[in-house]
């Protein structure tokens, strides 16, 4: 029992994590950290959700879950199990490997389908995107509308439309274009998948799309990061304003951008100058190491 | 690869910019003459379109015992697709893209999509490669173009 009350405060401890994460702004000034913050808490989250069912099949042991396991297995092998394992136990146990079934199928659907959706864009691309002098190592797309992405892979591609290549200047387009090669070099598309792969599992959870969202918003945050590193805040900036605003240009009255919030964000970020707060970082990390060493130890052991 | 993709890209040139969109498709024959800068083998330009026909790109009808081959979609239409998918429009919830920053306005997506539209009721060529990643029945869509949102969820 003591067990399953271990995987119970854990599961808990992971809910508040995640509220005190969504509302921190410390995470705006270390996207990085926050990420690592986020992950841990999805991982250490998904595990004691699998753990929880389990602990409870296995109270008649009073073993930790991961020797538990062993020694029932080792009993249905050998056809002994003990008189206080019955029925329930047995479907706790089974319960606890569905959960972990159907996180790890989803996962894979996601990738597959993430894959697939890719490898359609990049045939599409290699037929209709063109190369441009102004933007050396980029595909243009020719379309008015405002758009900058990334294709990510193996042999990444950064996109951007004709519409991006008149709303920035040089030295903005420079810095969207290193924003997005951030992207494509870190994998976001890889931080990202989990929860997207989550948020298809339990798509009526709330806070489910919640994370998912502030994870794409740190993302983006870091990318941010590795842009301003190498040119300044002004025009990354002054492309983000722009892009915002090239929404508006041709928004009827009444109707609201999406991602506008996101943009207002992300511009007050760039230009007010704040020192990360070390000490609110480390303790985040402790904290997060933390989750994830909880239920991993209880498995282990 | 990359030899074969720049042939891929010079067969649709030729489909999208030199055949009228009247006209019932070119054979093997016409493609490799409009190409004839190249020097291309006939064969290499049959493997080429056949490798585009699999890929949805384009369409062939058996005309004697010669095929004519045609675009399956416009330029147009493809680089609306991709808007689609790069706007984050195309209704997937699959994180195949990351994008810098996201302010579509209804209007927009709107027009993206009515590009679609029309694209898969004109012509009779019917909206099949497009939607090759949106496995949605193609009919429906051509009549309702925003079911794509809701047919790529299945």
């Amino acid at each position: 029992m003591a067990y399953a009350l271990h995987f119970t405060l854990t599961i808990l401890a992971c809910w508040g994590t995640a509220q005190v994460l969504a509302r921190s702004t410390w995470s705006w000034h270390s996207p990085r950290a926050a990420i690592v913050c986020w992950q841990a808490v999805g991982l250490a989250l998904g595990l004691s959700a699998m753990g929880l069912p389990i602990a409870l099949g296995l109270s008649a042991y009073d073993l930790p879950p991961g020797s538990g396991l062993v020694a029932l297995f080792d009993d249905l092998l050998h056809d002994r199990l003990p008189a206080g394992v019955n029925v329930l136990h047995l479907g706790g146990v089974g319960i606890g490997f569905g959960i972990g079934a159907v996180l790890l199928t989803t996962t894979v659907r996601s990738v597959h389908g993430a894959l697939r959706a890719q490898r359609r864009h990049r045939d599409l691309l290699a037929l209709v995107a063109r190369d441009d002098p102004a933007v050396p190592g980029a595909l243009v797309l020719d379309h008015p509308s405002a758009a900058a992405y990334c294709l990510p892979g193996v042999k990444p591609r950064v996109v951007v439309s004709a519409g991006t290549l008149s709303l920035l200047n040089p030295a903005e387009l420079d810095a969207v274009l290193t924003h997005e090669r951030a992207h494509a070099q870190e994998r976001h598309d890889l931080v990202l998948l989990p929860f997207t792969a989550l948020g298809r599992a339990l798509p009526w959870v709330r806070w489910v799309r919640q994370a998912h969202e502030r994870v794409a918003l740190l993302v983006e945050m870091r990318a941010d990061d590795k842009a301003r590193e190498l040119h300044a805040e002004a025009p990354l900036a002054g492309a983000l304003r722009r892009f915002a605003s090239a929404g508006h240009r041709i928004t009827p009255a009444g109707a609201l951008g999406l991602g506008d919030r996101d943009l207002d964000v992300r511009v007050q970020r760039l230009l007010v100058a704040d020192e990360p707060r070390r000490l609110t970082v480390v303790t985040a990390l402790a904290v997060a190491s933390m989750l994830v060493t909880l239920p991993v130890s209880l498995f282990l052991s | 690869m990359t030899r074969l993709g720049d042939l891929e890209r010079a067969v649709m040139d030729v489909l999208w910019d030199s055949v009228p969109s009247t006209s019932d498709g070119v054979t093997v024959r016409e493609v490799a003459d409009a190409l004839a800068g190249r020097e291309l083998a006939y064969t290499t330009v049959m493997t080429v379109l056949d490798r585009l026909a699999g890929k949805g790109m384009v369409q062939r009808q058996r005309e004697g015992r010669a095929w004519r081959y045609r675009a399956a979609a416009s330029r147009e239409a493809h680089i609306a697709q991709l808007m689609l998918d790069a706007l984050d429009l195309g209704g997937s919830r699959d994180a195949a893209l990351v994008r810098f920053a996201r302010s579509v306005t209804g209007t927009e997506a709107e027009v993206l999509r009515a590009a679609l539209a029309a694209e898969a009721s004109g012509g009779g060529a019917g909206p099949g490669a497009l939607t090759g990643r949106i496995e949605a029945p193609t009919s429906t869509r051509a009549e309702r173009p925003t079911s794509a949102d809701e047919a790529v969820d299945g």
